[in-house]
């Protein structure tokens, strides 16, 4: 047992680090939301540059063979800085999905125009009617000779507004609930019959309202088997959860921070706010918190190849503890900032944010505690 | 970075196991197991067990009869022991006074006291809290006027955890009382047993246990070589006391223990004709609490892992207590909701009473009101707050 950092996953850490406190000033992240794409091109291909776009692909697929560590670690970087950029849809989504459910020479083709930087991807995977669950799929895909037709909704596609190509996934068979006949389509971004309402989401990212009316794709756009979707699906939803608990760390991380820093130096009474003890309580507790999500971060990251039960309670604990000590810690940042917490101009409400929403991506504490109950259920049948 | 444990962990872990499985008597580990009254015999068995195997001292260093572990080898200890359903270890004497023998003491102490508490021919009792000094400490009252050879220490304890049982106390006593509070305080060992003017009264906790006690001194004469270390510097013994090896404080094994226990529980007993673990309120509150002491035993382990790294666990000592007694309070709470209306008999079982309702309803009130004491003793959970805000927080 060693949790210290292996010397490439400092540098890794160095690296991500570097690249943010040179981007992501909270003057430079501002502009970047305002823009029209929402992300950074130049960051982007920094990124690219920097080989950051392969840190969670196989070698074969032409990455670095980052575990859930590695991932980590980049994601806690880019929780510190807030970053917006596409990276959770497009590397960690719907790249890791096609590294699963390709073979070797398929992954690496597949996988090179995201490696590089040129193209965008989204996963439109969840549903209006699904709520939080992925394998709740009301999209057809009918096969039409050699062509498969798509119709159907996709809620809060994150990056979808702006992805080259979206990864859809469609039920070719079998009904809901189910995690049979699911299958993936590689889909043009401006298909015909694909419209799409891009918007900002309140924690600064990029999402899209996704309607596909009788979109026609050849057998090409098929990943993978045909009904084959939910075992990649579940490989990219799993790193997913630990990019996103990973990076609600590295901003809880800040947040306390900033807090600390706001209640040594903010005097009232004639002293700093800090010296008294219900805020210095209050304090410790938000630290707690912070400690909890950091451990089961890092438990589920170090838990993508342990058995069955073990990785799904990982991962669910992690989610599900992100959303209670998260909230926990954003909203005790605001109360203890006061009025300035309340700002948009002051950083700390951007982390409020960002740590309140982390929730409402790939399954909420609602969700992921009612998994942790399905394995309750599990073991109590076993017994 | 690799949290799972390497090779020789494991075979450590297996050998821990091997030896708990062979020397730890069933009617024992049962009786920790369902929270019923574990005796002093069964206390000392368990001890000499430990002792005979060098697993007794596990804090002490390997010349005084320390088995030489690393900070993991002693965290898979205490996870396997208190998993088993081992009794606790006294701390007073091994993990408390023993440290500020070894660290302040004369080799005249050493040598007498060390082999003892190591053969559990003593029984020792803290004596540090007083009814006016609790949080504050150094407050304390208790008088010790040197007379010749000789102290007369005059003046009352409180909190005596298990003192009814003990024939040494290791008191903290006001030496000078001219100069500020935390330099007039001197650390003594008193022998109970056969020094005059020693009482130890019973205190009833609202559970209706005997565990603590108050201790009063009148006239008591102690000893000149009974004094560790200099006189007037016992503050810093108590201090040393207070923050010596507390990776285990975490309490993960007994809470891991404890919730698979409740899960046993919720999975035999019936509500409406289904077990208690299919109705959904049992079950969420059964994964809350699983998902509360996930996060501790992690947290602890990343103290345990840094501490192996030549990190020495100080302050993080404060977050884990807090982490941890709030976990075991939040199980004894579930543990009283688990027994239902079971939860209200109130049987003397001492007196051999009988009980009423499932065997674990017996004690379930009586443990989640015993527990209460967790987030009190031990430096109150408040205090560890106030710990972390200065030495962490710099507040």
């Amino acid at each position: 047992m060693d949790f210290s950092y292996s010397d490439e996953q400092r540098m890794l850490k160095d690296m991500v680090d570097r690249v943010v406190a040179d981007q992501y000033s909270f003057e430079q992240r501002e502009k970047i939301i305002k823009s029209d794409t929402g992300y950074s091109p130049e960051v982007w291909s920094q990124f690219a540059e920097l080989g950051l776009l392969a840190v969670p692909f196989s070698e074969a697929a032409g990455g670095f063979n980052g575990g859930g560590a590695e991932l980590m670690v980049v994601a806690e970087g880019f929780g510190r800085g807030l970053v917006v950029e596409p990276y959770l849809s497009t590397v960690v989504l719907a790249g890791t999905f096609l590294d699963a459910a390709l073979g070797d020479d398929a992954k690496a083709e597949a996988l090179e125009p995201i490696i590089s930087g040129e193209q965008k991807y989204a996963l439109a995977c969840y549903e209006p009617n699904g709520r939080y669950d992925p394998f709740w799929i009301e999209t057809t895909a009918q096969k039409d000779g050699d062509s498969y037709v798509l119709s159907g909704k996709k809620a809060v596609v994150l990056g979808g507004d702006s992805a080259d190509r979206l990864l859809v996934i469609a039920r070719s068979s079998g009904d809901n609930p189910g995690k049979n006949g699911l299958s993936a389509f590689l889909v043009d971004g401006n298909a015909d019959g694909l419209s799409r309402d891009g918007y900002t989401t309140f924690d600064g990212h990029r999402a899209a309202e996704i309607v596909l009316d009788n979109v026609k794709v050849g057998a090409d756009a098929l990943v993978g088997e045909e009904g084959g979707a939910a075992a990649p699906l579940q490989y990219a939803l799993d790193r997913g959860i630990i990019a996103l608990c990973a990076e609600a760390a590295g901003a809880m991380e800040v947040a306390c921070d900033l807090t600390l820093d706001y209640i040594k130096e903010r005097k009232q009474f004639g002293v700093p706010i800090g010296s008294f003890q219900a805020l210095q309580h209050r304090m410790v507790d938000m630290r707690i918190s912070l400690e909890k999500v950091r451990s089961l971060a890092l438990w589920a990251a170090c838990s993508l190849d342990a058995p069955d039960a073990e990785r799904r309670q990982r991962l669910a604990a992690a989610k599900a503890m992100v959303s209670k000590a998260g909230r926990h810690v954003a909203e005790e940042a605001i109360q203890l900032f006061g009025g300035m917490g309340m700002m948009d101009e002051s950083s700390i409400s951007h982390y409020a944010k960002r740590i309140v929403l982390i929730d409402h991506y790939l399954g909420d504490g609602n969700y992921h505690t009612d998994r942790l109950i399905d394995l309750l259920v599990e073991e109590n049948a076993a017994a | 970075m690799d949290i799972q444990y390497n090779e020789a962990e494991l075979a450590f872990r297996d050998e821990v196991r091997a030896f708990v499985a062979e020397k730890l008597p069933k009617e024992i580990s049962d009786k920790v197991k369902s929270s019923e009254h574990v005796s002093p015999e069964d206390m000392i068995t368990w001890q000499r067990a430990l002792y005979e195997k060098g697993w007794l001292a596990i804090n002490w260093p390997e010349e005084h009869g320390g088995p030489g572990w690393s900070p993991i080898q002693k965290h898979i200890f205490e996870e396997e022991t208190a998993e088993a359903g081992a009794p606790r270890i006294l701390p007073f004497g091994l993990n408390m006074v023993a440290p500020v023998i070894i660290k302040f003491g004369t080799q005249e102490q050493k040598d007498y006291y060390l082999p003892r508490i190591l053969k559990s021919e003593d029984w020792w009792a803290q004596g540090y809290s007083e009814p006016g000094a609790g949080s504050d400490l150094a407050s304390l009252k208790c008088r010790a006027e040197r007379d010749g050879d000789h102290y007369i220490v005059n003046g009352q304890k409180t909190w005596t955890t298990l003192g009814q049982h003990a024939n040494m106390i290791f008191v903290l006593v006001r030496t000078d009382t001219t100069v500020k509070k935390q330099e007039g305080i001197s650390f003594l060992l008193v022998d109970m047993e056969n020094t005059p003017g020693v009482t130890v009264r019973p205190l009833i906790t609202l559970d209706g246990a005997h565990e603590v006690n108050e201790v009063f001194f009148d006239n008591v004469k102690v000893p000149v070589e009974n004094l560790v270390g200099e006189e007037n510097k016992g503050w810093t013994c108590a201090k040393y006391l207070l923050t010596f090896e507390r990776t285990g404080i975490a309490g993960v094994g007994i809470s891991k223990a404890a919730l698979e226990h409740l899960k046993q529980i919720a999975r035999n007993e019936q509500a409406e004709g289904k077990p208690l673990i299919e109705h959904p309120r049992v079950a969420e509150r059964l994964v809350e609490l699983e998902l509360e002491l996930m996060a501790v035993e992690m947290t602890n382990l990343r103290v345990v892992s840094a501490a192996e790294a030549g990190g020495v666990p100080g302050a993080e000592s404060s977050f884990l207590k807090v982490m941890g007694t709030e976990v075991r309070q939040k199980i004894s709470d579930l543990y009283r909701e688990l027994a239902g209306p079971y939860a209200l008999p109130f049987p003397d079982l001492d007196v051999g009473e009988d009980a009423f309702g499932p065997e674990f309803s017996a004690s379930a009130s009586s443990t989640y009101f015993n527990l209460r004491k967790l987030s009190i003793f031990g430096g109150s959970n408040e205090i560890q707050k106030n710990i972390i805000s200065k030495a962490i927080l710099g507040l």
